[in-house]
C-alpha cells in the first residue's frame, strides 16, 4: 500500500512584506506517499537546518482541516488538487514519481505576504468584527429552546457557518473577492431568527468593511466554491445579494 | 522527595460556606463587585482566544473593563478548542431521561475518579444551562430536531442523553460564537486584539501580577503591556508528548512562566489518553488525528478473539471484514456490560492497550483495534451512518485510504463492512495551574482558566466537558469572581510599563532568546522534540511504574542538557523566526515532561488518567488509595529547572457525594 | 449612492444593463426574423424605427445601457486587477464547474463591442443617423444587401454570434444570481435556461445571417 515517491519541489521564498520574493527548487527523494503534505514540508525544513538553512515559513496548525490556518496553493490550487479538504489534510498519494509540484502563497492585495508562504489574512477578521455577530450581552439569553427554529434552518445555517476563515475562496478569485467569506457569515445570521433583528445594519457594515479592504468585486465565476475545502455554497453569495439589496432598497 | 512532603503549608482554595448546591450563589450575594464606572479604570490582559479567553475577553469587555487579548495564531478563531468535534454538555433534561445538575455533577466527579473539587465541579453542573441558553441566543447552530427544538446524544461515562452538538464540529461552532462576542467587543473599542503575539513572561509586582512582555512573532521584537489583572487562558501540555491530538502550535509556556514566578502547577500527572485516535504510522508523522468519541454511540470496539487472528492482521494476511461475528472479542461489551462502549476515556483506552500488550493489535505495529459500524449499517442502512458520521468516515479516508463505510465482505448472509483502526493517544490534559474557587492562582491578579487550568475533571475528563469548562469560566465564572479581586484595585492607576520590573523581565526573556540563539549546536527542534515524546510516551505514557518514572527523569536530564548544548537555530532574531518559537517552547515543555513525571511517581495509587502498574486490581482495573493521596497534588518552583519542585497538598473534602470506587460494570 | 460605491451595488448596475441589452438582442434578433419571411415586412419595420421620436428615445436609453454596462465593465475589471495583487500566480488551473466565458467576460464582451461597432458602421450609420441628419434613406432590405452581399461578412458575424454567446450564457445567469434571485434550486435553472437562451439568440442570428448571405451572395 505504501511506496515512496521522488519528486521536484518549487516554493515561493520570500524574506520578508517589503523583500522581492523568488521560486526555488527542491529536489525531494523517497517520500511514502501516506505522508501529509505538510509532513512532507516538515522533512524539507528537516534538511534544510540540517545543511544550515532557514527553514520554508508557512501558516498551519490544528493538522487535521478545522483551524483554517494552512493556506498553501498548491499545483494551481488553493489547497491542492484535493476537493473538500484542506492543505493539511492533502496526503502525497495524490501525487506522482517525477511530478514537478509548486507551491505558492495565496496571493491577493488584501492578503499580504509575511514570510515565505505565510500570508497576514487579517482582513477577515476585521469583516468580523464589522457586524458578524448577534448583539447581547451574555447573561441575558432567555431558556435555548424558546425559539423553535426549523431544522431545515438550523443544518443550511450550520453549512454556512462551516466556513474555517481559511482564504481559499479570495487566493482562486480571479478578481480576490471574499464574497464567498462574507455571504457564509451574512448566511448563518440571516437563517436564523437570532440574528434576524440586525440583518439590516450587519450585511450593510460588513459589505462597506470588505469593500474599504480593497477585496475585488464578485464576478460569479464560481471558482471560490469550486475550491473552499468546506463546500461552502455559491448560494450565500445570492443570499448576501438579496440581503443587502433588500436592506438598500428599504433605506 | 521525602523532604518536599514535609513542607506542608496550609492552601487556600476559598471554597464557599454552605450546601454545595448554594455555594456558588451564596458567594455571587456576597462577593465585592466593581462599578460600572471604576470598570472603566481596569485593564485585563487576557492571554489565549480559545473557548475561555474569547468568552472571557469578550464578557470583560461587555462588563466595561479595557482588555487586551493576545493570541499566537493569526486570528483569534484559529484557537485549537477549534477542533473539538462531538459536544458540550449541559443539565437541561430536554430528553426527559432523568437528568439533573445533580447528575452532571455526579458523572463528572465519578468520571474523574473522585479527584476533582467537588465545589468546582457542582457550579460547572449549575451554569453548564446558561452555556447552552447563551450559545444558541449567539446564532451558534446546533442540531435540532424537526420539531425545531435543540437534539442531543450520548457521550461516554453517562447514561443520559445531555450532549449539545452542531455536527461533527461542536468546537468550532462555539469557539466562532465566543469569537463573534470578541470581535462585538473588538468593534467597540473595549477588547484590543493582538494576533501572533506570544507572552514570554509575565511580570509581578509587588507580589501580584502586573503585565506580560510578549514577543510580536511577526517583527521578533518584545514589546511590554500592563494591566491590572493578568488571566491565562493558554490551554494544556498535551504536546509534551509531541504526538498528541493537540494543533501544533500548543503549548505550556505561559503556564510554565507562572510556573517558575510561584504560581503552583497542580496534578501535572492527570494526562487523558483518547481512545480513538487514528493510529500512527511511521516516523515521520507530525500529529495524531482524533476520531471522535461520538463514533462510540454506534462504533463497536473489537480484536479477534484467537491469536493467530492477530497474527494474520498484523502480518496483512487477512483484513478485519474477513473475521467473522463470532470469532471477534467485543473487549469493552464484554468487561463493561452497563456501559459497553461508551466508558470512559481512561476506560477504554486501558483496555485497548490491554488487549494489544497481550498480542491481539491488529495492524502492522500491533498497536492499533479495530473500531466497527457493520452492526449499526446493517441495523440502520447506510444512509443514516453516513448523515451522523459522513464527514468524518471521509477524513478517515483521506488519511488512511480506507472507506469505513464500503462493504467489504459478506460471510454467512451477515454483511461486513471495512472497520476502523484505533488506537489511543494524548489529548487532554487535566492537570494546570492550580487555582482556588475564583479561579486565581497562587499569584495574585494571575488567574487562569480553561484547560489551562486544573480544576474541574479531576483525573479524568468526561467527553464532551471540556467545552463545557472553557466556556463556564470565561462567561459565567471568571467575570464574577475576577471583581472580587479587583474591586479594591480601583484607585490604582492604569500602570506604565517603563518600570525597573518590566525592564527586569524583558532583559531575562532578552537574555533567554540569546541563549537559545547562541547554543549553535548541530539538531533541529523538532529532533529534540520527537526525542523528547519518546521518552515521555514509553516512560510517562498510559502504564507508568516507579522504575520507567525514575528512568524518565534521568532521561530528561540527558535531553535537558542535550538541548542546552546541541541546539541549532537558523536565522535571526529580527522578523519571523519560526524555528527560534518553537525552541522556546521546547525549553518549557522538557521541565512540563520533568513536573509530570515527579508527580507520576509521588502518586502511588492509579487514578483516572494517571495508571502505575503497581497499583491495579486483578482484573487489571485501576487501584485508588484514598486513604493517601485523596488530595490535590500542588507543586511549587525551586528557583530553577534543574531542581526538583516542591509538594505541597490541597487536601479534598467530599460532602455531597460519597467516595467509592468506579464502577462501569453492573 | 449604493449602486456605485459598494460592490454589490456596481454588480446590481451591471445585472440590470446586461439584462436590458439581453432583452435588446432578444428583440434584434426576433426582428431580424422577420426578414426571413418577407422583406416587406422587414422593410416595414426599419420604416417604423425610423427617426421617430419614439425609436430616437428607444435609441438613447439603449445607448445609455450599453454605456454603463460597458464603462462599469472597465471600472470593476479595473478593481478586481487591482485587488488580485502584483504578484501573479506561476501555475494556474480553472476548477471544474467553473465556466471558461464567466472567467473571461472582459475579452468577450470587447470582441462584442468590436461586432458592434461594425455593425453600427453597417447598418446604424446608414440607417437612422442620415435620417436624423435629414438625408434620404433607402429601405432596409437594401442595407441587408449591401451587407450580406459581401463574403466576409458572414464569418465576422458569426464570430461575433459566438462571443454574445458565450458573454450571454454566464451573464443571464450571472445577473440573476447578482440580483439574488437565487438559491441552491435555482443556480442550476438559471444556468440552464441561461445557456438555452443564449442559444436561441445565437441559432436566430446565425440562421438569418446564413439566409442572408445565401440569398444575396449566392
Amino acid at each position: 500500500m505504501d511506496t515512496n515517491i521522488s519528486f521536484t519541489l518549487k516554493v515561493w521564498r520570500q524574506k520578508d512584506a517589503h523583500s522581492e520574493g523568488r521560486f526555488e527548487t527542491y529536489p525531494m527523494s523517497d517520500i511514502p506517499t501516506d505522508t501529509s503534505f505538510l509532513e512532507m514540508l516538515d522533512i524539507l525544513n528537516e534538511q534544510l537546518i540540517e545543511k544550515g538553512e532557514e527553514p520554508v515559513t508557512f501558516d498551519h496548525d490544528c493538522r487535521e482541516g478545522i483551524c483554517g490556518m494552512c493556506s498553501l496553493y498548491v499545483n494551481g490550487h488553493p489547497h491542492g488538487p484535493a476537493t473538500g479538504a484542506t492543505t493539511c489534510q492533502l496526503y502525497m498519494r495524490r501525487f506522482k514519481d517525477g511530478d514537478t509540484i509548486t507551491v505558492e502563497p495565496w496571493r491577493s492585495a488584501a492578503f499580504p505576504v509575511i514570510k515565505d508562504l505565510m500570508v497576514n489574512r487579517n482582513a477577515f477578521d476585521q469583516i468580523q468584527q464589522a457586524g458578524g455577530y448577534v448583539s447581547f450581552q451574555t447573561g441575558g439569553a432567555q431558556d435555548a429552546n424558546a425559539i423553535p427554529i426549523s431544522k431545515e434552518a438550523a443544518d443550511e445555517a450550520m453549512d454556512s457557518a462551516t466556513c474555517i476563515g481559511c482564504g481559499a475562496c479570495v487566493a482562486a478569485c480571479k478578481n480576490g473577492s471574499a464574497m464567498l467569506f462574507l455571504s457564509a457569515k451574512v448566511s448563518q445570521f440571516a437563517l436564523l431568527p437570532q440574528g434576524r433583528a440586525e440583518a439590516k445594519r450587519r450585511v450593510k457594515a460588513m459589505l462597506a468593511k470588505m469593500d474599504e479592504l480593497g477585496f475585488g468585486n464578485c464576478t460569479n465565476t464560481g471558482a471560490c466554491a469550486a475550491e473552499c475545502p468546506k463546500n461552502i455554497k455559491l448560494s450565500n453569495i445570492a443570499r448576501l445579494n438579496r440581503e443587502f439589496v433588500c436592506a438598500k432598497c428599504s433605506d | 522527595m521525602e523532604e518536599n512532603k514535609m513542607n506542608a503549608q496550609p492552601i487556600d482554595s476559598k471554597i464557599p460556606e454552605g450546601p454545595i448546591a448554594e455555594k456558588w450563589t451564596n458567594y455571587k450575594a456576597h462577593q465585592k463587585l466593581v462599578n460600572p464606572a471604576n470598570k472603566r479604570k481596569l485593564d485585563i490582559i487576557v492571554v489565549g482566544t480559545g473557548l475561555a479567553g474569547a468568552s472571557a475577553a469578550a464578557t470583560l469587555g461587555e462588563m466595561g473593563f479595557n482588555v487586551l487579548n493576545f493570541c499566537i495564531q493569526d486570528s483569534p478563531r484559529r484557537a485549537h478548542s477549534i477542533a473539538a468535534q462531538g459536544g458540550i454538555n449541559a443539565a437541561k433534561n430536554y430528553q426527559n431521561d432523568g437528568d439533573s445538575v445533580y447528575r452532571l455533577f455526579y458523572d463528572t466527579v465519578k468520571g474523574g475518579d473522585y479527584r476533582a473539587r467537588e465545589a468546582n465541579v457542582y457550579r460547572l453542573a449549575e451554569v453548564s444551562n446558561n452555556i447552552i441558553d447563551q450559545c444558541v441566543a449567539q446564532g451558534v447552530p446546533f442540531a435540532r430536531e424537526y420539531g425545531g427544538l435543540l437534539a442531543n446524544r450520548s457521550f461516554g461515562g453517562a447514561q443520559v442523553s445531555r450532549t449539545f452538538y452542531a455536527k461533527g464540529q461542536t468546537g468550532q461552532q462555539l469557539l466562532l460564537g465566543a469569537y463573534s462576542s470578541l470581535n462585538r467587543m473588538i468593534h467597540a473599542g473595549k477588547v484590543k486584539s493582538y494576533n501572533r503575539y506570544e507572552m514570554h513572561d509575565v511580570v509581578i509586582i509587588d507580589g501580584r501580577a502586573r503585565g506580560i512582555i510578549a514577543k510580536n512573532l511577526v517583527t521578533g521584537k518584545l514589546e511590554r503591556f500592563a494591566a491590572h489583572a493578568v488571566v491565562i487562558a493558554t490551554g494544556g501540555y498535551g504536546n509534551t508528548y509531541f504526538l498528541s491530538t493537540n494543533a501544533m502550535g500548543c503549548n505550556c509556556s505561559a503556564a510554565m512562566a507562572c510556573y517558575r514566578h510561584g504560581a503552583y502547577f497542580a496534578n501535572p500527572a492527570y494526562v487523558q489518553i483518547h481512545p480513538t485516535c487514528i493510529p500512527v504510522h511511521g516516523d515521520k508523522q507530525s500529529k495524531l488525528t482524533l476520531m471522535s468519541e461520538s463514533l462510540r454511540n454506534d462504533g463497536r470496539i473489537w480484536v479477534p478473539k484467537n491469536i493467530e487472528d492477530a497474527k494474520k492482521l498484523q502480518a496483512g494476511q487477512i483484513k478485519g471484514s474477513d473475521i467473522p461475528e463470532e470469532e471477534r472479542d467485543y473487549y469493552l461489551e464484554r468487561r463493561y456490560p452497563a456501559f459497553g462502549n461508551l466508558v470512559p476515556r481512561d476506560v477504554a483506552s486501558r483496555a485497548a492497550k490491554e488487549r494489544c500488550d497481550k498480542g491481539f493489535g491488529v495492524n502492522n505495529t500491533g498497536k492499533a483495534v479495530f473500531l466497527d459500524f457493520s452492526e449499526a449499517i446493517n441495523r440502520l442502512g447506510i444512509d443514516v451512518i453516513r448523515q451522523r458520521y459522513g464527514n468524518l468516515f471521509d477524513m478517515y479516508e483521506e488519511i488512511t485510504d480506507v472507506n469505513p463505510g464500503e462493504l467489504a465482505n459478506e460471510i454467512n448472509g451477515v454483511k461486513y463492512y471495512n472497520p476502523m483502526m484505533i488506537y489511543p493517544a494524548i489529548h487532554y490534559t487535566m492537570g494546570g495551574i492550580w487555582v482556588d474557587y475564583e479561579l486565581q492562582t497562587s499569584i495574585k491578579g494571575l488567574f487562569a482558566i480553561g484547560e489551562c487550568n486544573f480544576s474541574d475533571h479531576g483525573a479524568n475528563r468526561l467527553g464532551a466537558s471540556a467545552l463545557m469548562q472553557g466556556l463556564a469560566d470565561g462567561y459565567f465564572v471568571l467575570p464574577y469572581t475576577i471583581q472580587n479581586y479587583l474591586s479594591d484595585q480601583i484607585s490604582v492607576p492604569h500602570f506604565s510599563t517603563d518600570s525597573p520590573e518590566f525592564d527586569a523581565a524583558e532583559k531575562k526573556v532578552q537574555a533567554n532568546l540569546d541563549h537559545l540563539m547562541g547554543i549553535q549546536g548541530k539538531r533541529s527542534v523538532d529532533s529534540i522534540h520527537k526525542e523528547l515524546g519518546n521518552v515521555m510516551w514509553d516512560y510517562v505514557g498510559m502504564a507508568r511504574t516507579k522504575e520507567s518514572l525514575e528512568t524518565a527523569l534521568q532521561k530528561l536530564k540527558d535531553l535537558r542538557k542535550e538541548f542546552e548544548t546541541n541546539l541549532f537555530i537558523p536565522g535571526t532574531q529580527e522578523g519571523m523566526n519560526i524555528e527560534l518559537d518553537k525552541a522556546f517552547r521546547l525549553r518549557d515543555f522538557i521541565t512540563m515532561g520533568e513536573l509530570i513525571a515527579y508527580d507520576a511517581l509521588n502518586r502511588h495509587e492509579s487514578c483516572g488518567g494517571h495508571f502505575r502498574e503497581e497499583h491495579q486490581t486483578e482484573e487489571g482495573e485501576a487501584k485508588r488509595d484514598d486513604e493517601n493521596f485523596f488530595y490535590v497534588a500542588c507543586w511549587k518552583y525551586n528557583g530553577n529547572d534543574e531542581t526538583a519542585p516542591t509538594l505541597i497538598k490541597e487536601p479534598l473534602h467530599y460532602e455531597a457525594i460519597k467516595v467509592q470506587t468506579r464502577n462501569y460494570k453492573s | 449612492m449604493w449602486l456605485t460605491n459598494s460592490s454589490v451595488g456596481r454588480k446590481v448596475v451591471m445585472s440590470v444593463t446586461g439584462l436590458f441589452l439581453v432583452l435588446f438582442v432578444t428583440f434584434h434578433a426576433l426582428m431580424n426574423a422577420v426578414a426571413l419571411i418577407s422583406f416587406e415586412a422587414y422593410d416595414a419595420i426599419c420604416e417604423f424605427l425610423g427617426a421617430n421620436w419614439y425609436a430616437v428615445a428607444g435609441t438613447l436609453v439603449l445607448a445609455g445601457g450599453f454605456a454603463i454596462h460597458i464603462i462599469f465593465a472597465f471600472w470593476l475589471t479595473f478593481q478586481n486587477r487591482k485587488a488580485r495583487g502584483n504578484n501573479r500566480y506561476a501555475v494556474n488551473a480553472r476548477p471544474k464547474n467553473v465556466e471558461w466565458a464567466s472567467q473571461n467576460m472582459l475579452v468577450l464582451g470587447l470582441i462584442v463591442c468590436c461586432f458592434l461597432i461594425l455593425h453600427l458602421v453597417q447598418f446604424w450609420a446608414k440607417m437612422q443617423l442620415p435620417e436624423l441628419m435629414g438625408d434620404h434613406v433607402m429601405n432596409g432590405t437594401f442595407y441587408l444587401q449591401a451587407t450580406f452581399s459581401q463574403l466576409w461578412v458572414l464569418p465576422v458575424y458569426l464570430i461575433g454570434f459566438a462571443a454574445l454567446w458565450f458573454h450571454i450564457s454566464h451573464g443571464f445567469w450571472s445577473a440573476f444570481q447578482t440580483l439574488g434571485t437565487a438559491n441552491d434550486k435555482w443556480i442550476p435553472r438559471w444556468q440552464c435556461i441561461s445557456k438555452w437562451w443564449a442559444s436561441i439568440v445565437f441559432i436566430l442570428f446565425a440562421v438569418e445571417a446564413c439566409y442572408f448571405t445565401w440569398f444575396f451572395a449566392l
